[in-house]
C-alpha cells in the first residue's frame, strides 16, 4: 500500500503542485513589501545612522573637545583639534569624521559626556565623490541642526537605558 | 595545475584525433554561488570534477593583527564583521573569553538576553544559508520568503542593538542596554508564526524531488572523515555525531534549557539541510523559553572599572565620571592569562583563543573561524561530483569569507 502510495504520489507530482499551492496561497495574502523612498519601516530610537553634532537650545554647541569619542572610536575616524575661545571655554577648532572609516559601532555616541556627538536617524547620506564623506565640523553641525527634533526625541526615548 | 591542453594531431588521411585533458576552471571569486569571495580551482574531467583548490584570502583585513591594537571595548565590533550573518554568537565567544580572565560573570538577565539572542542568531544564519543554498541549487522562492522572515529578526537586533548587522551589543560584563520595552512581546508575537513558516519553508523544499535530486547522496561525510576534517556543528551533527557545545560543555544558560541535538545519519547535502531546519525549530523552543524566564534586573556587572556607570550617575557622581573618562580612553586591564572559549555559532564551534598581558589590549586573539575547516573539506567532498554537485557541496557547507579570511 506504501509503495502504491508512493509511487501515486510520484507520478501525480503531489510534491510539485503542493509546493505550487503554497506559492499561489502566498499569491493572495497582504504583500511584505514596502514601495521604500516613499513609505518606509519605523526605526528605533537606538538606530546608529549618520553623525551629526549638537547644540545646547540657546545655540552654543555642546562639545567641550574631551576627545573622548576620538578616544574611543575602533576605526580611528575622529580627529579633533582644540583650543580655549575668546570667553575662555574650551571648544574644538577642528572635529572631523572620516564616513568612509567609520564603522557605526556607535561607541562614540556612548562615551560623549554632554551628548554632543550623536549618530542619528538618517541612513541616507550616499554621496557620489568620496571627499563628500570626510565630513568637517561645518556639516556635522549642520546635520545636528538639522535633525535636532528627531536626535533629542531619539535620546529621550532611549534614556531610561543609557 | 595543467591548463587546458586540447591536443589535435596533424590530419591523417582524413582522420583527426582531438584528445581532451582535464581542465582548469575558475568557480569565482566573483561567481554568485561561491558565497562571497570564494576562489576554487577546478580541475575538471569533462563534467566531473577531479580536483578542488579553494584559494583563500581576498577578503583578509588582518583582524586578529588590528584586535591586538585595540582595547578590549574597541575589539568588540571587529567580531560583529567576521562572519557577518552571525554577528551576536561571535561577540558571545569575545565577551566570555575577557570575562573568564578577568573572573567575572554577567549578570542573570544579561545571560539570558545573550542566550535569547545567540539563538535569534542561529535562526537568522540558518535561514540565509538555506534560502541561498536552495537558490544556488534552483529554487527561487525560499530566498524570496525566508528573507522577510530575516527582516523581522533583524528588527529586533536593530531595536536591541541600533544596527541590523553590526550590532555590538554583547559586552564584557554584560550587554550594552537592556531590551527595549515591548520587545520580549514583539518577539513573542513573532514567535507565534515561526513554526508555520518553517512548515511552508519545508513543504516547498524537503519532499520536493528536484532539491532530492540535487542534494541527497552528494557530498557523504562519514562520521569518522568528519571528525578528521574537524567539522563541528550541524556539518558534523548531520554525519551523525551528537556534539554540540551547548549540550556537552554548557556555556551562559543552556543547562537549565530544554532542547533537543538534532542528528542527521548519512552526512550527504541533505542531512545537512535538515539538521539546519531541525536546529530552527529548536532554536525557536529556546528563544521561547527565554522569554518566559527572563525576569528584570541588572545588565551589566556593577563594576565601573568594566562597565560604564549609567548615564544619570555619569552626571551626579564625580567618581562616576572619572569612570567613564578612564573607562573609555583606556579600557580596562584583563590579568595576565590566557584562555580558549568557544561557543556553538550557527556555524559550529567558533573559538577566541585570548592571551592577555595585564595592559588594556589582549598580546594575541587567535580566532578559530568555523568555516575553515568546512571549506578545506571541499576538495574531499567534491571529488568525482558533477560540477553543479560543487555548488551545493559549498552550499551546504554554510561558508561565510568573512571568518575564513578574517
Amino acid at each position: 500500500m506504501a509503495f502504491l502510495d508512493r509511487t501515486a504520489r510520484s507520478f501525480l507530482l503531489a510534491e510539485l503542485v503542493s509546493g505550487m499551492a503554497l506559492t499561489l496561497k502566498y499569491f493572495f495574502k497582504k504583500k511584505a513589501t514596502i514601495n521604500y523612498p516613499y513609505e518606509r519601516q519605523a526605526l528605533s530610537p537606538r538606530f546608529r545612522g549618520e553623525h551629526g553634532l549638537r547644540r545646547y537650545a540657546n545655540g552654543e554647541e555642546r562639545c567641550i573637545a574631551c576627545k573622548l569619542c576620538e578616544a574611543v572610536c575602533p576605526a580611528q575616524a575622529i580627529t579633533i583639534e582644540a583650543e580655549p575661545r575668546e570667553d575662555g571655554s574650551r571648544r574644538t577648532t577642528r572635529y572631523d569624521i572620516d564616513m568612509t572609516k567609520c564603522i557605526y559601532c556607535g561607541l562614540c555616541e556612548e562615551a560623549c559626556p554632554v551628548d554632543a556627538i550623536v549618530e542619528g536617524p538618517n541612513l541616507e547620506f550616499a554621496t557620489e565623490t568620496r571627499e563628500e564623506l570626510l565630513y568637517n565640523k561645518a556639516k556635522l553641525l549642520e546635520n545636528g541642526d538639522r535633525w535636532e527634533p528627531a536626535m533629542a526625541a531619539r535620546l529621550q526615548q532611549d534614556a531610561p537605558y543609557r | 595545475m595543467s591548463l587546458s591542453t586540447t591536443t589535435e594531431e596533424p590530419a591523417e588521411g582524413g582522420k583527426r584525433t582531438v584528445e581532451i585533458d582535464s581542465h582548469a576552471i575558475n568557480f569565482g571569486p566573483q561567481h554568485p554561488a561561491a558565497h562571497g569571495v570564494l576562489r576554487l580551482i577546478l580541475e575538471m574531467d569533462g563534467e566531473v570534477v577531479e580536483r578542488a583548490d579553494p584559494h583563500i584570502g581576498l577578503l583578509h583585513r588582518g583582524t586578529e593583527k588590528l584586535i591586538e591594537y585595540k582595547s578590549y571595548i574597541q575589539a568588540m565590533p571587529y567580531f560583529d564583521r567576521l562572519d557577518y550573518v552571525s554577528p551576536m554568537s561571535q561577540e558571545h565567544a569575545f565577551a566570555l573569553a575577557t570575562e573568564k580572565l578577568l573572573g567575572i560573570e554577567a549578570p542573570e538577565r544579561a545571560k539570558w538576553i545573550r542566550t535569547l539572542f545567540s539563538e535569534i542568531t542561529r535562526i537568522l544564519n540558518h535561514l540565509l544559508n538555506i534560502t541561498t543554498y536552495a537558490l544556488d541549487v534552483g529554487a527561487i522562492t525560499p530566498a524570496l520568503w525566508g528573507f522577510e522572515e530575516r527582516e523581522k529578526l533583524m528588527e529586533f537586533y536593530e531595536a536591541a542593538s541600533g544596527a541590523r548587522l553590526h550590532a555590538n551589543y554583547f559586552r564584557t560584563g554584560g550587554v550594552g542596554k537592556d531590551l527595549p520595552a515591548g520587545l520580549e512581546e514583539r518577539i513573542g508575537e513573532w514567535l507565534e508564526g515561526f513554526p508555520k513558516f518553517i512548515d511552508d519553508l519545508e513543504g516547498l523544499l524537503t519532499g520536493n524531488r528536484i532539491w532530492k535530486q540535487r542534494t541527497v547522496d552528494i557530498g557523504v561525510m562519514s562520521p569518522e572523515n568528519a571528525l578528521a576534517w574537524g567539522f563541528s556543528g550541524p556539518c558534523l551533527r548531520a554525519s551523525g555525531v551528537p556534539w554540540d557545545l551547548r549540550r556537552s560543555q554548557p556555556y551562559e544558560m543552556y543547562d537549565q534549557l530544554d532542547f533537543m541535538v538534532p542528528v542527521g545519519r548519512n552526512g550527504d547535502c541533505y542531512d545537512r539541510y535538515l539538521v539546519r531546519v531541525a536546529e530552527m525549530r529548536e532554536s525557536a523552543k529556546i528563544v521561547r523559553q527565554c522569554l518566559d524566564r527572563m525576569k528584570p534586573g541588572p545588565v551589566k556587572v556593577a563594576d565601573n572599572k568594566i562597565t560604564p556607570p549609567s548615564r544619570a550617575e555619569m552626571k551626579r557622581s564625580m567618581e562616576a565620571l572619572i569612570h567613564h573618562f578612564k573607562l573609555f580612553t583606556e579600557g580596562f586591564h584583563v590579568p595576565a592569562g590566557a584562555t580558549y572559549t568557544a561557543v556553538e555559532s550557527p556555524k559550529g564551534e567558533f573559538g577566541v583563543y585570548l592571551v592577555a598581558d595585564g595592559t588594556n589590549r589582549p598580546y594575541r586573539c587567535k580566532i578559530r573561524p568555523t568555516g575553515f575547516a568546512h571549506l578545506q573539506a571541499t576538495e574531499f567532498l567534491s571529488k568525482r561530483h558533477m560540477l553543479a554537485d560543487a555548488v551545493a557541496i559549498i552550499g551546504s557547507l554554510d561558508i561565510v569569507f568573512g571568518e575564513i579570511d578574517r
